[in-house]
This record gives C-alpha cells, sequence and structure tokens, in this order.
C-alpha cells in the first residue's frame, strides 16, 4: 500500500509539474485582457505538487502494511481489463457491432462457461438489439466496419 | 403564485407520454441500481446520448426517474444480497440483511422503499417551496459570487467528506486540470496539449463518469470476487400492509432522516455521511439500541430516509445555481447544456414548464417509482442471479456504447478504459471520485467566474471577501476548507495521536 500510494503521488507529481511547464508557456500572470491563459492551470498544479508532497509524507509515516493488490485478486482484474482493452482495438478495427459479438462470446466461453447456445444467443442478440435501438430508433451512430458496410449501412 | 407553477408542472408532468418516459425510466434505472458496475452516475450518462433526440422536459424526466430507480434498486441488493449498489445503501445493510435472513427481507424492503418515499417526498416539498426563492436570490449573483458557491462545494468535499482532505483536495486538483486540456475559450490559446491533435478537444466528464464508475467498480467488484447468494423475499399486499401499520411508530426516525438528508444533500457529497448519520442517531434515541445491526426495522428506515432525501436534495443547487451537487446531477446538467438550455437562475423565468415540469415530475416518478418497485421485486432481484461471465462483458459494451456515442469518437472509448484504472487506483487508495468528476464539470465555469471577477478588481482576490453575498459564502468556504487543520490541531492538544481510521467511501 505504501508503495502504490508513493508511486500515485508521483505520476501526479509528475503531471503537476508537466502543468506547470505549459503554464509557463501561456504565460501565468496578467494580460491585456485579464488573467492569462496559465493563470489558472499554474496555480492548480502548484497545489497539486504540494498536496502529492503531503501524501507522500504521509505514506512513508503511517501505512499499513497491506499489499495494494494480492498476487491471487490480480488474475480477475486483468481477466477483466485484457479482453476489455481487446474489444476497443477491435472495435476501431472492425466497428462496434461485430466487435461486441466476438467479445462477448469470447468472454462468456472463457471466463463464464457457458453453453454454446447461450453463447450464441447472447453475443449475436446483444448487438442486434443494440442496431436497432441506438442506429434505427434514436438515430445515435455507433462506429461501424466492413460487415455492416457489406449490409448497406 | 408557486402553486400556480406547480400546477403548470404537474400539467407536463401527467402527460402520458411523461408517464410513461417515467415509468420506463424507473424501471431501467431500478435496472441500473441492482447491477454491479453501473450506478446511478454513470447509468444517466450512458442512456444522456438517447435524449439528444427528445424535448428537454421528457428528456430530464427520463433521466430522473433513471435516478430514483437507481435509489431504489440500491435499496433491493443491499437487503436481499448483502451488497451495497451504491455506498449510502451501506448502512442500510446493517440490519436490512440480518432481516433477510430471517425470512423478514419482505418486511425490510417495504420498510426501505416507503423510507426512500418518504424522505424524497419531503426533500421534494421542500425543493418546491425554496427552488424559487433561491432562483431569485441567484439572480443577483455575479461572478465573484458564483465563484465563491464553486468554492464553498468543493471546500465541503475537503471538510465534510470525511476521507483524507489531502486526497479529497488532489481529486479536485487533477479534476480541473482536466477540464482545462484543450482550447482554452477565452484566450483561444491551446492548453496542455503538447502538439496532440487529440487533445484538443479535451476531456468530456461523462465519459470520464462512464470509465471512473462503470469500468472502474467492475475492476473493484471483479477482485472482490463477489458471488451472489442471496437471501429470497415473499413480498405480497399483506406483508405492505402488516409493515406499513408499524411504520407510524417511527415518525421521529422518519423526520430525522429527511431532515438529516436535506440539510447534507443540497451539499455535495451528502448522501452517504447522511445516511450514516441517520443510522446513528436512531440508534442513539432507540429504547433498544443493543438492537441495532441484528435486524431492526428502524436500521433499514433510517438511513434509507436520509439517502432518498438527499438523494432529491442533490436537484436544488442543479436547477436554481446550475451547479450541481452530486455527480448525477453534474451528468444532468451536463445534458441541460447538450439540450439548449442555460442552466442556472434565469431558467425559471425562461422556461418555467420545464423547471417546474422537473419539479412536479419528481413528485409523479417517486409514487410511480414505490409502487413499481413494490410490485416487481422478485423480477429486478433476479438480475442478480445473471452468472458474471455474462453481466461482466454487458456491462463493458454497455459502458463503450454510452462514451461512444457522446461525441462519436473513438477516442473516448479509449479515455474510458484509461479512466477506468484511474478510478480502480484512487478507489484502493482513498482517492474520492465525486470531487474529481465535480470538478472537471465545473472547470470551465470556475475560471471564467475567476477571471471576471479578477478583472472586475483588478487583480485583487480580495473581491470575494468584500462584496457581502460572496464574502459570507467565501467565509463558510474557508471554514470548510480548514476544518480538517482544525479538527487534527484539537486532537493533537487533547491526545497523543492514533492512526488515521478508514473512512467510509463517500461517493455518491
Amino acid at each position: 500500500m505504501r508503495a502504490a500510494n508513493l508511486i500515485t503521488a508521483a505520476i501526479l507529481a509528475a503531471a503537476g509539474v508537466l502543468v506547470v511547464v505549459d503554464a509557463v508557456r501561456l504565460g501565468t500572470g496578467w494580460g491585456t485582457d485579464g488573467p492569462q491563459s496559465g493563470f489558472f492551470p499554474f496555480w492548480l498544479a502548484v497545489l497539486l505538487i504540494g498536496c502529492c508532497l503531503a501524501i507522500a509524507a504521509q505514506a512513508v509515516r503511517l501505512t499499513l502494511p497491506v499489499p495494494f493488490v494480492t498476487r491471487k485478486a490480480l488474475g480477475p482484474v486483468l481477466a477483466v481489463l485484457g479482453p476489455a482493452a481487446g474489444f476497443v482495438v477491435l472495435t476501431q478495427a472492425i466497428g462496434l457491432y461485430v466487435a461486441s459479438a466476438l467479445y462477448m462470446g469470447f468472454y462468456m466461453r472463457w471466463i463464464g462457461r457457458h453453453s454454446w447456445a447461450a453463447i450464441v444467443a447472447v453475443a449475436i442478440g446483444f448487438p442486434v438489439a443494440t442496431f436497432f435501438v441506438f442506429e434505427k430508433w434514436f438515430l445515435v451512430p455507433m462506429p461501424k466496419g466492413p460487415l455492416e458496410t457489406w449490409l448497406g449501412y | 403564485m408557486g402553486f400556480e407553477n406547480l400546477l403548470l408542472g404537474f400539467q407536463v408532468a401527467l402527460q402520458p407520454h411523461n408517464l410513461m418516459v417515467a415509468v420506463v425510466g424507473i424501471a431501467l434505472g431500478t435496472v441500473i441500481g441492482v447491477l454491479p458496475g453501473l450506478g446511478g452516475a454513470n447509468g444517466v450518462a450512458i442512456l444522456l446520448p438517447l435524449t439528444f433526440t427528445m424535448p428537454p422536459t421528457s428528456a430530464i424526466i427520463l433521466l430522473t426517474s433513471l435516478y430514483w430507480g437507481a435509489l431504489f434498486g440500491g435499496a433491493i441488493t443491499s437487503i436481499l444480497f448483502n451488497i451495497p449498489g451504491e455506498p449510502w445503501s451501506v448502512a442500510t445493510t446493517f440490519d436490512g440483511f440480518p432481516m433477510a435472513r430471517r425470512g423478514e427481507g419482505g418486511q425490510a424492503l417495504t420498510a426501505a422503499f416507503t423510507s426512500s418515499f418518504v424522505g424524497a417526498l419531503f426533500s421534494v416539498v421542500l425543493i418546491t417551496l425554496f427552488a424559487p426563492l433561491l432562483a431569485e436570490v441567484a439572480l443577483k449573483f455575479g461572478p465573484p459570487e458564483f465563484f465563491a458557491i464553486q468554492l464553498l462545494t468543493f471546500s465541503s468535499f475537503i471538510g465534510l467528506g470525511g476521507g483524507n482532505p489531502i486526497k479529497s483536495l488532489v481529486s479536485i486538483l487533477l479534476g480541473f486540470i482536466l477540464a482545462s486540456v484543450g482550447l482554452d475559450i477565452v484566450t483561444g490559446a491551446l492548453r496542455l496539449t503538447f502538439g496532440v491533435t487529440e487533445l484538443m478537444k479535451g476531456f468530456d466528464f461523462i465519459v470520464a463518469v462512464i470509465g471512473l464508475f462503470g469500468i472502474g467498480e467492475i475492476l473493484l467488484t471483479m477482485e472482490e470476487g463477489l458471488s451472489f447468494k442471496g437471501a429470497s423475499a415473499r413480498i405480497n399486499p399483506r406483508v405492505v400492509w402488516e409493515t406499513w401499520k408499524t411504520l407510524p411508530r417511527y415518525w421521529r426516525t422518519f423526520v430525522r432522516g429527511s431532515m438529516i438528508g436535506f440539510w447534507m444533500g443540497f451539499k455535495p457529497g451528502g448522501a452517504t455521511p447522511a445516511s450514516f448519520m441517520s443510522y446513528a442517531f436512531a440508534k442513539r434515541f432507540s429504547r433498544h439500541p443493543e438492537r441495532f445491526g441484528k435486524g431492526e426495522i428502524e436500521g433499514v428506515v433510517a438511513p434509507e430516509t436520509a439517502a432518498h432525501a438527499a438523494g432529491v436534495a442533490a436537484i436544488l443547487p442543479m436547477i436554481t445555481l446550475g451547479i450541481p451537487g452530486s455527480p448525477t446531477a453534474a451528468v444532468m446538467l451536463g445534458g441541460l447544456i447538450i439540450w439548449g438550455l442555460q442552466p442556472g437562475p434565469m431558467l425559471f423565468k425562461e422556461r418555467p414548464d420545464f423547471v417546474w415540469g422537473l419539479i412536479a415530475s419528481m413528485y409523479t416518478g417517486n409514487v410511480i417509482g414505490v409502487v413499481m418497485v413494490l410490485l416487481f421485486v422478485p423480477i429486478f432481484a433476479a438480475i442478480l442471479r445473471i452468472p458474471f461471465g455474462m453481466l461482466t462483458p454487458l456491462i463493458v459494451a454497455v459502458c463503450a456504447i454510452g462514451a461512444y456515442s457522446v461525441h462519436s469518437s473513438m477516442i473516448d472509448i479509449w479515455y474510458m478504459l484509461g479512466f477506468g484504472v484511474i478510478g480502480y487506483v484512487f478507489k484502493k487508495l482513498d482517492y474520492p471520485l465525486a470531487p474529481l468528476v465535480l470538478a472537471l464539470v465545473l472547470g470551465d465555469l470556475a475560471e471564467n467566474a475567476l477571471r471576471q471577477s479578477l478583472i472586475m478588481s483588478q487583480g485583487s482576490l480580495l473581491i470575494f471577501l468584500n462584496r457581502p453575498i460572496s464574502g459570507a459564502i467565501t467565509a463558510v468556504a474557508l471554514f470548510f476548507f480548514f476544518l480538517p487543520a482544525l479538527s487534527l490541531g484539537r486532537r493533537r492538544l487533547k491526545a497523543p495521536p492514533a492512526p488515521a481510521a478508514s473512512h467510509p467511501d463517500h461517493t455518491p
């Protein structure tokens, strides 16, 4: 937990430094029309860096000796995050409808170990239902790929 | 005068179309409240794009009904499954789950829904009375007053939030910094883009809400490896009636819970502390405090009344000042802007049909809500029996759809994933998420108010203290801001430092 607190504080402080650098480039003072663009971000970032130092000090002094995440608990988390990232990559490549069908099918088989009948029903049913609700009724377009083009959308 | 307006509102809210919208909203909201990983805020965020083509009044009725539904849904999982769907239902599990295990799930649920209804009604009545007055006062506000209110909003997270005040401040600062990414509308300069074109548009808070609360929550749920083994509830008209007969004797708890809820609720982050406070008070004043935690019905009544009263009260600053009190209200505020309405006090003058339709729909929505949840509890509870292997990809896909449809942009789905990881890490390290979201929403408004105030005063910060209204608000804000430091100092004087206790999370 201590390491996680320190790392997070360090990342946030580094982000703060980045903001300060950009704010200085934009000007942090008084322009012709009031405060310059960098004024607000500059002071935010200065405060942020200060807070991160305080959190780091706190973390060094009093942290309970529990790990941020146990090795056993990390597995299920990555098992969600990995396929989800894969799903986003697929969405970019072949559109959301096909990607969500593949993603659901894969996840339900790999993690859920569902029967093929259930997998096919959900993995096909969900994208089809989404298509009608979003694309047809509410006219909100989703990313599409070759399959949709082939079907004429 | 107020009464006529309310009548006008009911004419809007009671239109068959709007009643149907309310029913759909509550049904969906209850489902969202029951499902892990989909709470009020991101449920509203995901459905927001679907309202783009609707008339604004129906759209806000859909979203608020969704919110009431989510509040009711949280009670179902707390009582039957011992899983608080929302942080403010944590206190409901203390006595609700023991009751359900004893076979009194029906009684606990009836008590919870009825208390929710009473708390909500109390807050709606107060909103009906006070919202026009507050809007009238707010019409006289200038930039310094608005900035002072923002200051108050964020200092109450620091002073009253309950967690680590420095971490609350970090969340706020991070939200403001993320809000400043992209084009500066005042000077036209590009900020924090570092030459990356994608960053020019900045970060949309709706995407942040979906990532932080949706994806982050799923990751947490998976890590805890929850399995849903719930008690079943028999709920029938006789159980409901028998329970209702016992409830009037807790009228004191109802009144206390409602008042605590309203008082805490119109300030940010209030619902969760309100529910705990109400529970603690009920226990202290009870003649049988030893029964609390073992399945005392009063222990269900107290937190539910307060949580729901607070949840409704959070709408008050949103419609009168244009400053949301909770992430859910923030998403609704975002909706208002997208539908072409200008949130703030002028709304009462320009669109009375919208404002009063919304207020009237809070009455109708809560009546419909309590009837629906009482009738359909078994169906809603059955949702939790959907296996995780099916639920997880469904929720992830729904979140992705919601994130994409805000701007029809692919990069938002990536941001959603990133915010999901941030949400997971922040939640584990006790950084509150609600202030981050509110800061991201209010960033531009706050910065503009600050700039305009400073232009008015030619650079002097004293303007916030010199004007009477903003001076008073700023003073309260500063008090809240330094409250943690003050109480720490006092504790140091009295006793040697004790190890920091872990606080309940207060992300609404």
